[in-house]
């Protein structure tokens, strides 16, 4: 077992069993299905929406070539610089050296899952720079020091209390349990920032290729104000991010919102294309934008898997995930949580390492039917599963004992021999008292759950008395 | 109409009482019924653990067992999904796909063949209680069958059906998850079971026997008053309630 999935069963366990985690989970994803619900509502044909969500990506990820070079053509042609950054660490160094050379000393950013997956901030910290998350979820979570719970709602497992709490310690003079309060503090604290800041690090929901620009959606306008008040803008995305065209966002901008939050559209929705030019009032002296790889490459090249490279990032998997919603957002150890992140992350970190996340689930499939670009995704993580048996992944007890299996399925007599002598041996065994101790052959069922009942006979064997001919 | 039972192995050997009772409502609305004596199982296992090629020759005897059947009825929405949904991907390349491709369309999870088949909503059945269903994952989101199982315990004599908070919530089974991952499948089977007494249901009943498996182990474990029952287990009862309650009563509920 490797060392992640040590952590990942100790951290299940001890999450599973919090009972309060699971109340403020249930409470929070409650409110966005309603909202999602109400927000599905919205579209004439939901289902149909869906489909062309996903024509619009299979036709970007399948011509990614084509689009993305298209769309370094258009930036670069109004002054954007475009670095292609085949790994994290090609990315961390290229804005560190950007930075420095820029003489930055504060930064102000906004929510990027590509800057946790590449752990940009702490880079940017090593070097001697303040990095402002400028995000109130993210603001919260960095207070404290944590990584984001949810690619959408970093905090969504604190309560305002926890958040009051928080603040009264950082930030110092507040000392409010009312939200409007929390969230001026907050506001007031990070304008400092975006005031001071030399640079500000945006993500990129999109990247438009017939126009040249990066879509930035947000809800509190705070990649805008990070995009056009310091000096130099710095955009992340991952190479999956390119779509066709400025039109499909007719379609993308709504299901976006719809799918993260409810929302019919979400409040900020920015298009840059490059630094100010000489007529404009605003905007930042340069412009730069990261197209991180980071194994996406090889995930493009996989036919069966190429459609995780779909994914939106709206989070509307994790929310329906049983699975998240018990062990919670940080039990994963993984930039990206829930049924996305089990299928992605063996690609972005190895399989070896991985490969217990596509086991961690009960393949409901609740994750595939709310996907707004429709990606399969209980049914990669059988694939992935599938993938760790036929490349030797898997323990040696484990491998003998599908063999037995199958030689004792193979044959109804074997079978019913098989069956019979187990059935025998529980009922011998349950006398005696074992159930629930170490010599328990159900063990880790028998910790959950009352001993089955174990019939005397089989259906079979009833079968072949002459039952139901009644 | 002539119908081939598939009674899925862990059934056969832990759960008999859902074969006899599914054989038996299937007699009672006309349907000659075979068991083939040789059908073990269908490989959804070591399909689902990733051992496709163990589950592969699994699947290629299923095929060859089952070829010549009209109807195949199994009283798992999770056992049909592996053959009609899986099958296809699983024998690719086989002698056998071809076949196994045209057989997924004749294999029908309980409910779906009472309902899309035969149209039998009404089975004639009594049971006098009340009792919540759970959503079963693979008949709810591989076989989309939502209204069907419904509709026919709405048509149960005396049966009150109350819906469940969560009802389409994973039950936390999921085969080897619920051992590899027992905590967390535990604690979603613990939500589950809350659920049913929310709802104040004295039974819950599901199309699936693996479900109600291990919702039951977490309800006795709880001492809890509520009791599952498969699906056909309901249907199989016919007798009026006064004779039959003290035998399905669960304890502790006012009779």
């Amino acid at each position: 077992m490797s060392s992640a999935a040590a952590e990942f069963l100790r951290e299940a366990a001890t999450k599973s069993a919090d009972l309060a985690h699971r109340e403020i989970i249930r409470l929070g994803i409650d409110k966005y299905d309603e909202a999602a619900e109400r927000g599905r509502a919205r579209f004439s044909d939901w289902q149909a929406a869906r489909q062309r969500c996903q024509e619009i990506k299979w036709e970007a990820i399948n011509h990614q070539d084509r689009y993305l070079l298209q769309f370094e053509q258009q930036l670069t042609a109004r002054g954007g610089h475009v670095f292609w950054a085949e790994t994290g660490e090609d990315a961390r160094a290229y804005i560190t050296r950007l930075a420095q050379r820029c003489g930055v000393r504060t930064i102000a950013k906004s929510k990027s899952m590509v800057a946790e997956e590449i752990h940009l901030a702490a880079a940017l910290q090593k070097e001697g720079m303040q990095v402002f998350e400028t995000d109130l979820g993210e603001f919260i979570v960095q207070l404290r020091n944590e990584p984001p719970y949810h690619i959408v709602t970093p905090a969504m497992h604190l309560t305002r209390t926890d958040i009051s709490a928080l603040f009264k310690e950082k930030l110092g003079g507040v000392d409010s349990n009312d939200p409007q309060e929390l969230v001026g503090a907050a506001r007031r604290w990070l304008r400092q920032a975006f005031f001071a800041a030399e640079m500000g690090i945006t993500g990129a929901n999109f990247l438009v290729a017939d126009c040249g620009m990066i879509a930035v959606s947000t809800n509190e306008g705070n990649a805008d104000l990070g995009m056009s008040l310091p000096r130099i803008h710095v955009a992340l995305s991952g190479i999956e991010k390119v779509i066709p065209s400025l039109k499909d966002l007719a379609i993308l901008w709504p299901m976006l919102a719809t799918s993260g939050t409810g929302q019919p559209i979400t409040c900020y929705n920015t298009l840059i294309g490059g630094p100010r030019t000489s007529n404009e009032t605003d905007g930042p002296e340069e412009f730069h934008l990261i197209l991180l790889d980071n194994g996406r490459s090889e995930l493009l090249e996989d036919a069966e898997q190429r459609d995780v490279l779909h994914c939106i990032r709206c989070g509307a998997c994790l929310n329906a995930c049983p699975v998240f919603r018990t062990v919670g957002g940080h039990t994963y150890g993984t930039t990206y949580p829930g049924p996305i992140g089990s299928v992605l992350t063996p690609h972005l970190r190895g399989l070896d390492e991985y490969q217990h996340l596509s086991y961690a689930s009960s393949l409901c499939g609740a994750c595939t039917d709310v996907c707004p670009v429709k990606i399969d995704l209980h049914h990669h993580l059988l694939h992935n599963r599938r993938n760790a048996v036929n490349e030797a992944r898997r323990p040696w007890n484990e491998r003998l004992g599908f063999k037995l299996w199958r030689w004792t399925m193979m044959g109804a007599g074997r079978f019913t021999v098989a069956g019979a002598f187990g059935r025998g041996l529980l009922r011998v065994l349950y006398r005696l008292g074992v159930q629930g101790s170490a010599l328990d052959p159900l063990g880790p069922w028998a910790r959950f759950h009352a001993a089955p009942r174990i019939p005397a006979k089989s259906f079979r064997a009833l079968w072949r008395k002459g039952i139901g001919a009644d | 109409m002539k119908v081939a039972l598939f009674i899925p192995c862990f059934v056969d050997q832990l759960m008999p009482d859902v074969g006899v009772d599914t054989a038996k409502v299937l007699r009672r609305i006309g349907c000659d019924v075979d068991f083939p004596m040789e059908q073990t199982c269908c490989g959804q296992p070591a399909f689902n653990a990733g051992y496709w090629n163990d589950a592969r020759p699994l699947g290629e005897r299923f095929v060859k067992i089952f070829r010549d059947a009209q109807a195949v009825v199994c009283p798992s929405g999770s056992c049909t999904t592996m053959v009609r949904n899986f099958y296809s991907e699983l024998l690719a390349g086989s002698a056998l796909h071809d076949e196994a491709v045209q057989l997924c369309q004749r294999v029908y999870e309980f409910s779906e063949f009472l309902v899309k088949v035969v149209n039998r909503l009404d089975v004639g059945a009594a049971f006098p209680h009340r009792v919540g269903y759970h959503d079963a994952c693979h008949a709810l989101r591989e076989l989309r069958l939502k209204q069907e199982p419904r509709e026919i315990l709405r048509r149960v004599r005396g049966l009150e059906l109350v819906e469940l908070p969560y009802c389409e919530d994973c039950c936390g089974f999921g085969g080897t998850f619920a051992v590899k991952f027992n905590t967390i499948s535990a604690a979603m089977g613990e939500a589950k079971a809350s659920s049913a007494s929310t709802a104040n249901a004295e039974f819950l009943t599901s199309t699936d026997p693996s479900c109600l498996l291990h919702i039951d182990g977490i309800l006795r474990r709880q001492n809890s008053r509520v009791r599952t029952l498969h699906l056909a287990n309901i249907l199989a009862r016919t007798e009026p309630a006064a004779e039959r309650s003290s035998e399905f009563a669960a304890p502790g509920t006012a009779q």
